[in-house]
């Protein structure tokens, strides 16, 4: 097997936070990534990226969330979820220190997520063609 | 007019980055040549099929006197944490070729997620390079 430094597999312990903060995952499975136990692999990790392993997945989960609150209508709770974290409680609390607002308020701070949502043109047409509403003055002109 | 021929990444393994980018991501090789007189410096370039001007050196991380011990244990280490730099693919089918590198094995770090620019997802080469792999949006008016 082809030599890899040993940040190669921090690396992958990273990635797979990125990739996969949506599942229940934690810091186990990102030691089971590196290949390391528990207690070296929290060590390395901040060493090589300058956050524990715990901070990092937290808070691309939080990056994830203000993401989903800025770019979706998704409840705050479903947001919650939305990225593997399980109480909503405890995910105010941290997004509301990281980014110095509530999720609630955060959001408030945006524009509303339909006005970056790109519809396709279809949809535009069909479903934004009002309905054909005739009037009194026409009917009296002859016309209906 | 200047035109880009070919930009360089480092791997630690130039072996194993051939067989990633040949075999898992479907690049072509476009040269492979060593050179004895040059302390068997290898030359080694890719692109994908049907992009022949644009290459990419699959550069192995020198020793002394190129670099010294301590400079190239750095290359290593930054290209491990994947901090020596990215490319930037661009697709008109994302999801399709996702599906396939995928089933040839390689490890995505993001699948294909809607963006405001298009569909954009991302995975990494065996040494820790960062690529990713877009479809621009087509924007209806």
């Amino acid at each position: 097997m082809a030599y890899a430094p040993p940040a190669r597999h921090l690396l992958r312990a990273r990635d797979l936070a990125d990739a996969r903060y949506a599942e229940p995952i934690g810091v186990e499975d990102m030691a089971a990534a590196a290949g390391l136990s528990r207690a070296h692999f929290s060590r390395e990790f901040r060493r090589a990226f300058g956050d524990s392993p715990h901070a990092y997945l937290l808070t691309r989960r939080l990056e994830r969330a203000a993401s989903l609150l800025r770019m979706t209508d998704r409840s705050v709770a479903e947001i919650c979820f939305d990225v593997g974290l399980t109480s909503v409680g405890s995910f105010t609390t941290s997004f509301t220190r990281m980014f110095g607002a509530s999720p609630t308020a955060y959001r408030a701070q945006f524009p509303p997520a339909a006005a970056w949502a790109v519809v396709p043109s279809c949809v535009v047409r069909v479903y934004g063609r009002p309905q054909h509403r005739t009037f009194r003055e026409d009917s009296a002109n002859g016309r209906d | 007019m200047i035109k880009i021929a070919t930009a360089q990444l480092w791997v630690h393994d130039q072996d194993e980055a051939l067989a990633f980018y040949t075999e898992k991501l479907g690049f072509q090789v476009r040269s492979d040549v060593t050179m004895a007189e040059m302390g068997n410096f290898r030359w080694l370039t890719v692109s994908p099929a049907g992009q022949e001007d644009v290459t990419i050196v699959l550069m192995a991380i020198p020793g002394p006197p190129v670099f010294e011990e301590e400079t190239a244990q750095a290359v290593r280490d930054l290209t491990a944490k994947g901090a020596a730099g990215t490319v930037f693919l661009i697709t008109d089918d994302v999801y399709a070729e996702y599906e396939q590198l995928k089933a040839r094995g390689v490890e995505f770090v993001d699948a294909p997620e809607e963006r405001a620019y298009g569909i954009d997802s991302s995975f990494r080469d065996p040494s820790g390079n960062h690529f990713r792999m877009m479809q621009a949006r087509e924007v209806a008016v």
